[in-house]
């Protein structure tokens, strides 16, 4: 509460007081992750920025120029480097960028956002704290997902970088397929303990040997 | 488990959309001027269809966007899916006059026989609601 008080422009602030949401499970997720079987982990305090704009306006455009694009339909991503923005909407995307990049620690991302907008019809939102990110990899890792994800998750309909909004383990996340054996999972903050525990009850089959 | 066509996302699961009720309910053009009942009737009357029923919904853990679909209530057949502020189309697909309240279902209180009539539903192959996805969506 302190910082909130009194908030520190420089970069040199202690960030060592910082809890991501699903920390408490640091240590269940080291233990349940299967080497080379499905692996799965916390990327804490990732900036995220909540962006509304039309693509196809004045405003949009000069957001794209920032951002390196903006995906044009569903299940796309777009940018450049390592900020990516994802699809949520028809005019909704969600901007995931390195720590980094959020300007508490001296970034200007979400600033050069609030610039290219402008005063046209659009919001930039920084949501860095509002969801938290799994990473999810490993040959299993479809296999654990399957468990409560109704999408098409096998590699002939769900490309590597896709990213599709829907529901996993009931509960609504977002979800990216970074690479062929590889998943990014944001869930809400409050639900990044439920949806941690979820998934490491889906793994666990996979520390013992397959039964033929 | 429906298994609804977002317009912008696709085949989707029911369990990421939310119901909105009947849809073509204007909002009266003078609230001011209706009675109690009429405002009533407005906010709280709607149709019970059996059969061909046009209402709203929601992709709230996808896309986030209303559209409207016209449903039969017997067979949960999806018959269309169209966009919000366009006007209802019939069973067929074709758009017919934006009546509010009007429903092609035959009026099942009325009947003698004991079998819903079905024949003012038309559950003719020739449903839209394969052809709503998106080019490009790739779920």
């Amino acid at each position: 509460m302190a910082e909130t008080a009194a908030p520190a422009t420089s970069a040199q602030k202690n960030l060592s007081l910082r809890v991501s949401p699903a920390a408490p499970l640091g240590a269940a997720f080291e233990a349940g992750s299967v080497q080379g079987v499905v692996e799965l982990r916390e990327v804490p305090f990732l900036t995220m920025v909540g962006l509304r704009v039309n693509r196809n306006s004045g405003a949009g455009e000069r957001v794209a120029s920032v951002t390196g694009g903006l995906p044009a339909g569903c299940g796309s991503v777009s940018g450049t480097g390592n900020t990516s923005v994802l699809w949520l909407g028809p005019e909704e995307f969600l901007v995931v960028a390195p720590t980094e990049a959020h300007e508490s620690l001296g970034g200007d991302l979400i600033q050069a956002l609030r610039e290219a907008l402008g005063g046209e019809a659009g919001q930039v939102v920084d949501l860095s704290a509002n969801r938290t990110t799994f990473e999810l990899t490993g040959p299993r890792a479809r296999a654990v997902l399957e468990k409560g994800c109704s999408l098409d998750l096998h590699s002939r309909v769900l490309q590597a970088g896709t990213a599709l909004s829907t529901e996993i383990g009931n509960i609504p996340a977002v979800l990216w397929k970074t690479g062929d054996e590889s998943f990014r999972i944001f869930p809400r903050a409050s639900f990044a303990d439920f949806l941690g525990r979820w998934l490491l009850d889906s793994m666990r089959e996979y520390a013992s040997p397959e039964v033929p | 488990m429906l298994l609804i066509s977002c317009p912008n996302c696709g085949s989707r699961d029911e369990t990421e959309f939310h119901y909105g009720g009947q849809a073509h309910v204007a909002y009266p053009e003078n609230p001011n001027e209706l009675t109690d009942r009429e405002w009533a009737e407005y906010l709280f009357y709607r149709d019970n269809t059996k059969g061909a029923f046009a209402e709203r919904w929601l992709h709230s853990t996808g896309c986030r966007q209303w559209f409207n679909m016209l449903r039969d209530t017997v067979t949960y057949e999806i018959q269309a899916v169209y966009p919000m502020g366009s006007p209802r189309p019939d069973a067929a697909g074709k758009v017919t006059a934006d009546t509010g309240t009007a429903s092609t279902a035959a009026d099942s209180t009325t009947t003698g026989n004991a079998s819903p009539d079905i024949s003012g539903t038309s559950t003719s192959p020739t449903s839209i609601s394969s052809t709503t996805a998106p080019e490009g969506a790739t779920p």
